[in-house]
């Protein structure tokens, strides 16, 4: 049913006739985020620039039983932000001020609208550091990561975007304001309502503001490049740093298919005659720096490592990084089609999960590359694909359902950082099992009775 | 190169998988944060129009033109998306639709595109006559009597944007043939169309270079356009016209390299064999010639460029990169490096270097507010580093940002980076 123009006209004059797109080509663009073959033209798209134009457009939903799917740069990779069907967008883009940095209490206090790069950058002015950073983290918003519960290249040794939320504002399914946690350390009254939020995938209320916890900025940091002949001493010299009782920021792992890629497009001389190559970065003081840097380095040669390259510098780390987080976008270097997967075992079942992937791959002739976090388990196996193949795309979802089910035998979950969605909604009950499906379900109803908020992601 | 969006090959639109690291990289989303404005958005737009749940619209069309092509999203785009063909083919089919088009647009298109930019007799006449507008004193006359009041609205805005026309042009200052002492190369130089009209200076400095590191250059003195301008305003079959009268005029397999100084019309030059593809007796000619199309910056660096003995003083230099240098060239160290091997220079980074400074071709005419918004960031960010001197390697971009210098009162000149390498030689003679 389209949009009586009452309520146009109500919402024009709440946020601003300019920031009210209904033309066709003004929604087109967001019909979709970065998920592949999910697309749903939204009825409009509205831009507020603060929270109480947030709050009193969500009021007008509600009144009027309108859904609401909220987004900010629409690079989620579950199908989360994409539009359900007749809803209202409302894009949190605007909201982009960083309200304050403070260096006593180290935290930031920002709009959810702010890239989640620039509040590091803000911390930076200030020797501090904001650790969680996701692939998009140049233009991904604070706002979607929370709602995500992203994770990041550093989640070994810092944790993920839940690990530094301290305050939540929240704009609630009816239209009311809440505010949830605080700047205290320690806090215990009540139940912790922010966590309730944080990662609920904008189904339970919009995150407006946050306050976050920042630490000292490590002063010293070396970044490490092995390859390897075989996945498994990749996949062992992970293990072996590990019980070596070091925890490196990041072990980053890709596969010749992702290699090949990766190197297509950033030519940064990664070598390309391996199996595995191996990204590893430790961070902290100089001393501790130099002597775990040393121990992994000799790891990585006693498990087979060939090659070895040490950036020299900062601009060298920086390429090499940014060369792994541009890995999901370069496979789609390949194929028309690129579908992303996000299973994560326990970290002594990763070797067993990569190849499980490369057999079944194997066996429906699929093209796959494989990349992620070795050091957390989570894996990141791509599908290289065309969606308007009807019969390859049964083949991988065959092949998907495979992946699932050894996942969770191995004791895994279905997705580590990118959040259920509209993607991996399927299996989400098999995972969780039938009472805590049920629960989840009944704190959306509790919270949101209507059904409007994100209606038909994570769960029906 | 296809006519429309539909009959392109599909898979050309199926490669953006809309990750959205474009967006940071596009000056129109970040002046607008609309998505609509944003490279990914547009190629939304387009695939819409290819699988028909969009009209070829008037609104279309506006995105399109607002699009700079600045190709900075080129850059950003891990999965290699070819924006540049897609955003060509998007706008030959707004143009031949005939959508948004005014009286006053269809004519100055007539004039310039279609006619001047033709014909290159006619186009240096026409330079001759501004010439002479400007020499007599006439330009300052008309704007003290206010004459210049009485132009159409959209003349009136370019009228004190019209660059001073060169006293003389390139085949003046440059000989159709010209040897180094000791030849190693044999080049052809590429003199332009804004180039020798308004900085033939420069392609006189760009044959020096090229002689001082054993290039014998040559330079016919009737060149045709290269098609950039009609290309990327929707007119390929004149940008294929004028693509076959280049490969006729230098037959690629004759010589080394074929020289551009200007990386606006570098990016096209390089790319006639996707322009060529459907025309069988071209096309092979086109592969041969793609291969010998080289920025200056890139050749002479690739030859181990002679570092000059003497240098210019002190002299603190800061660098703008041409979007289409660039993100459509890939030529970034090149010009850098070039200008580090002049003694004596010092070269600090400008900020956002890579960004555009608005002038995109035409679409400072076209798109005057955001161009305007653009000039502005790109001359505070030059007056901000301190430099006297700002490096730069494309007509249009020396054009914008030296206006938008003057604006802001800065005394900081704008050179390229071959006028610097070539006084450097010149100051070695002086010396000796």
């Amino acid at each position: 049913m389209p949009l009586a123009d009452s309520i146009l006209s109500r919402l024009r004059e709440i946020v601003g006739a300019e920031n009210v797109l209904t033309a066709e080509e003004d929604v087109i663009p967001y019909g979709f985020d970065g998920t592949a073959a999910l697309k749903q033209r939204p009825q409009a798209v509205i831009l507020p620039l603060d929270t109480s134009q947030v709050a009193a457009c969500v009021k007008l939903a509600a009144e009027n039983k309108i859904p609401v799917v909220t987004r900010g740069s629409g690079t989620g990779l579950s199908g989360g932000s994409v539009p359900s069907e007749g809803c209202l967008v409302l894009c949190l883009v605007k909201m982009d001020k960083i309200i304050s940095v403070d260096a006593t209490n180290l935290t930031v206090r920002a709009q959810c609208g702010v890239i989640t790069a620039a509040i590091d950058a803000a911390a930076n002015k200030h020797g501090l550091f904001y650790p969680p950073d996701p692939g998009s983290m140049k233009i991904s918003t604070i706002g979607g990561n929370v709602a995500e519960n992203s994770g990041g290249l550093r989640g070994l040794k810092y944790g993920v975007t839940r690990d530094y939320v301290m305050g939540l504002e929240v704009v609630m399914p009816d239209g009311q304001i809440a505010r949830f946690g605080n700047a205290c350390v320690k806090d215990v009254a009540g139940y912790s309502m922010k966590d309730l939020f944080i990662g609920s995938e904008g189904t339970l209320g919009i995150i407006t503001e946050v306050l976050l916890k920042l630490l000292p900025r490590p002063t010293a940091r070396r970044t490490m490049l092995a390859s390897y002949a075989r996945m498994e001493d990749a996949a062992n010299t992970v293990s072996a740093i590990i019980a070596a009782k070091i925890i490196p920021c990041t072990l980053e792992f890709l596969d010749r298919m992702t290699i090949g890629c990766v190197e297509d497009y950033a030519k940064i001389g990664l070598p390309r005659d391996c199996e595995a190559l191996l990204l590893m970065e430790t961070d902290g003081h100089p001393a501790a720096v130099a002597d775990e840097s040393e121990q992994m380095l000799a790891i990585a040669r006693a498990h087979g490592a060939g090659n070895i390259r040490v950036a020299q510098n900062d601009a060298e780390a920086l390429q090499l990084a940014t060369a792994r987080r541009s890995a999901f976008s370069a496979l789609a270097r390949v194929r028309p089609t690129t579908i992303l997967e996000d299973v994560t075992v326990p970290r002594d079942k990763l070797a067993e999960m990569v190849a499980f992937i490369a057999e079944v791959a194997k066996k429906h002739k699929l093209l796959v590359g494989t990349f992620g976090h070795m050091g957390d388990g989570n894996l990141h196996p791509t599908f290289l694909t065309d969606e308007r193949d009807v019969a390859e795309m049964a083949r991988v979802h065959d092949a998907l359902e495979e992946i699932v089910t050894r996942t969770l035998a191995l004791g895994g979950t279905i997705t580590g950082e990118h959040g259920v969605g509209l993607a991996k909604k399927p299996w989400l009950k098999r995972q969780v099992g039938d009472n805590s499906y049920a629960l989840m379900r009944q704190i959306k109803h509790a919270l949101d009775p209507q059904n409007l908020l994100n209606p038909g992601k994570i769960f029906d | 190169m296809k006519p429309s969006l539909k009959l392109l090959d599909y898979s050309i639109l199926q490669q953006c998988m809309h990750c959205g690291m474009c967006l940071p990289a596009c000056p129109t989303y970040d002046a607008t944060k609309k998505e609509r404005h944003s490279p990914r958005g547009r190629i939304a737009l387009m695939r819409a129009v290819a699988d028909e749940e969009l009209p070829l619209s008037p609104a279309f069309a506006d995105e399109m033109s607002y699009c700079l092509g600045c190709l900075a999203c080129q850059t950003a785009c891990p999965a290699g998306v070819d924006y540049s063909n897609l955003l060509e083919t998007a706008r030959a089919e707004v143009q031949s639709a005939g959508l948004n088009q005014t009286f006053t647009s269809r004519l100055w298109r007539a004039v310039t595109i279609r006619g001047l930019f033709m014909r290159p007799r006619l186009l240096r006449f026409a330079g001759r006559l501004l010439w002479l507008y400007q020499r007599l004193g006439l330009q300052t006359a008309f704007r003290k009597l206010g004459v210049t009041k009485l132009l159409p609205k959209d003349l009136r805005r370019l009228e004190p944007q019209c660059p001073t026309i060169a006293t003389q042009f390139s085949p003046q200052l440059i000989r159709p043939i010209e040897s180094p002492t000791k030849k190693q190369y044999r080049v052809a130089l590429l003199t332009g169309c804004v180039q020798d009209l308004v900085f033939s200076d420069i392609n006189r400095d760009t044959a020096d270079v090229l002689l001082a590191n054993g290039c014998e250059v040559h330079t016919p003195p009737v060149q045709p356009c290269c098609g950039s301008l009609h290309a990327h305003n929707g007119e390929a079959t004149l940008a294929q016209v004028l693509a076959r009268r280049m490969i006729d005029l230098f037959p690629p397999a004759q010589f080394d390299a074929i020289i551009t100084n200007a990386g606006g019309c570098g990016n096209h030059l390089r790319h006639y064999g996707p322009l060529l593809a459907e025309d069988a007796t071209y096309r092979p000619l086109a592969k041969i010639w793609d291969t010998k199309v080289k920025d200056i910056h890139e050749w002479i660096m690739e030859q181990d460029c002679r570092a000059p003995r003497a240098g210019l003083g002190d002299l603190t230099v800061t660098y703008h990169d041409s979007c289409h240098l660039t993100h459509g060239q890939k030529v970034t160290k090149q010009p850098r490096e070039l200008l580090k091997l002049i003694p004596g220079l010092k070269l600090v980074e400008l900020p956002e270097a890579n960004w555009c400074c608005g002038s995109a071709g035409i679409y400072n005419i076209t798109q005057p507010e955001q161009a305007e918004q653009l000039l502005v960031r790109k001359v505070g960010h030059v007056i901000g580093t301190g430099a006297s001197v700002l490096a730069t390697a494309n007509p249009g971009c020396h054009l914008q940002i030296a206006r938008g210098l003057r604006q802001a009162g800065s005394a900081t000149t704008l050179l390229q980076p071959v006028t610097l390498l070539a006084r450097a030689y010149r100051a070695e003679k002086k010396s000796a």
